[in-house]
């Protein structure tokens, strides 16, 4: 069973290297950015086979290491 | 008086921390990732910068669950002292001994430079030996510094004078201009800004040993 982990900084924290990013968009010439926010995808393999189980382990995973829940959120999603 | 220093894979400032410690007369251990205890009688564990695990997943993350991580917890659950610096102010706040998180400078660039910072309270044992508002000249070296707690946390903070250090010239976004920030027990220092860096002439500034001197001074008295 496979995992994917989306970690992202919460609504209103700054992400000064989103807004890195959006700028160099502006100067290639794509100048319909408003505004980008950078995250991580993080995949795991895993040797559970409940779906239930699975994802609740790998909620335990992102409270504990996978995300810093004092500034980022994240979701879980199990294939 | 025991001091022990921590070293993980990437520190890079573990022995200047030591010589730190030990020119303010601790006896220092060293202390490897891998070890589950301290030494027995330490007073102050040491978490030193550097780049611990190539700052993979967020800096500091994966140090603060190292073998070694909870036995520090402990420590500091007993009331000891733990003083981290740059990438050790990083682990704090990643093993939850410290409220808030350190984000990429908002500049974006690595910043190495000396700079000026106001000691922000007397009242800890790192910083006792500062009147309150004294100027001081601390390096600092780091990409992700940037002090990031709510508008709450700050005022928070700053209600329970818990900011250690301010810096005169905010250079990495940091929220409230934190440098350094101490525990609700004033026992627990986590800062961005070098002490060991400066803590001898040949080094270009000595601001930084008087830390390590009032800290030294909380164990003569006691």
């Amino acid at each position: 069973m496979k995992a994917r982990v989306h970690v992202m900084l919460k609504d209103g924290v700054l992400d000064p290297q989103g807004e890195a990013v959006r700028h160099a968009l502006g100067t290639l010439g794509f100048s319909g950015v408003e505004a980008v926010r950078q995250g991580k995808v993080i995949e795991l393999d895993l040797t559970a086979t409940d779906r239930a189980a699975a994802e609740a382990e790998v909620r335990a995973m992102c409270e504990r290491l996978l995300a810093n829940t004092v500034i980022e959120k994240y979701t879980v999603e199990i294939a | 008086m025991k001091a022990a220093v921590i070293t993980f894979p990437g520190s890079n400032c573990d022995r200047d921390l030591a010589d730190g410690f030990a020119a303010a007369g601790f006896e220092v251990a060293r202390v490897w990732h891998k070890d589950t205890a301290l030494p027995a009688g330490t007073d102050v564990v040491g978490i030193p910068g550097g780049f611990s695990f190539g700052d993979y997943l967020r800096c500091g993350a994966i140090a603060a669950r190292s073998p070694i991580a909870a036995a520090v917890v402990a420590h500091a659950g007993r009331g000891g002292y733990v003083l981290g610096i740059c990438n050790g102010f990083q682990v704090l706040t990643e093993m939850g001994l410290l409220p808030g998180a350190l984000m990429r400078n908002a500049g974006l660039k690595f910043v190495c430079r000396t700079v000026g910072l106001s000691v922000a309270t007397a009242d800890s044992a790192y910083t006792a030996g500062w009147a309150k508002g004294a100027a001081i000249a601390v390096p600092i070296a780091h990409h992700d510094g940037n002090y990031t707690a709510d508008a709450a946390l700050v005022a928070r903070l700053e209600a329970e004078d818990r900011v250690a250090f301010r810096y005169l010239d905010n250079p990495n976004g940091s929220a409230g201009d934190i440098a350094g920030v101490l525990s609700d027990n004033r026992r627990v220092l986590g800062m961005m800004p070098h002490p060991e860096r400066c803590v001898s002439a040949d080094q270009g500034g000595t601001d930084g040993s008087v830390l390590f001197r009032s800290l030294a001074g909380a164990f003569v008295a006691a």
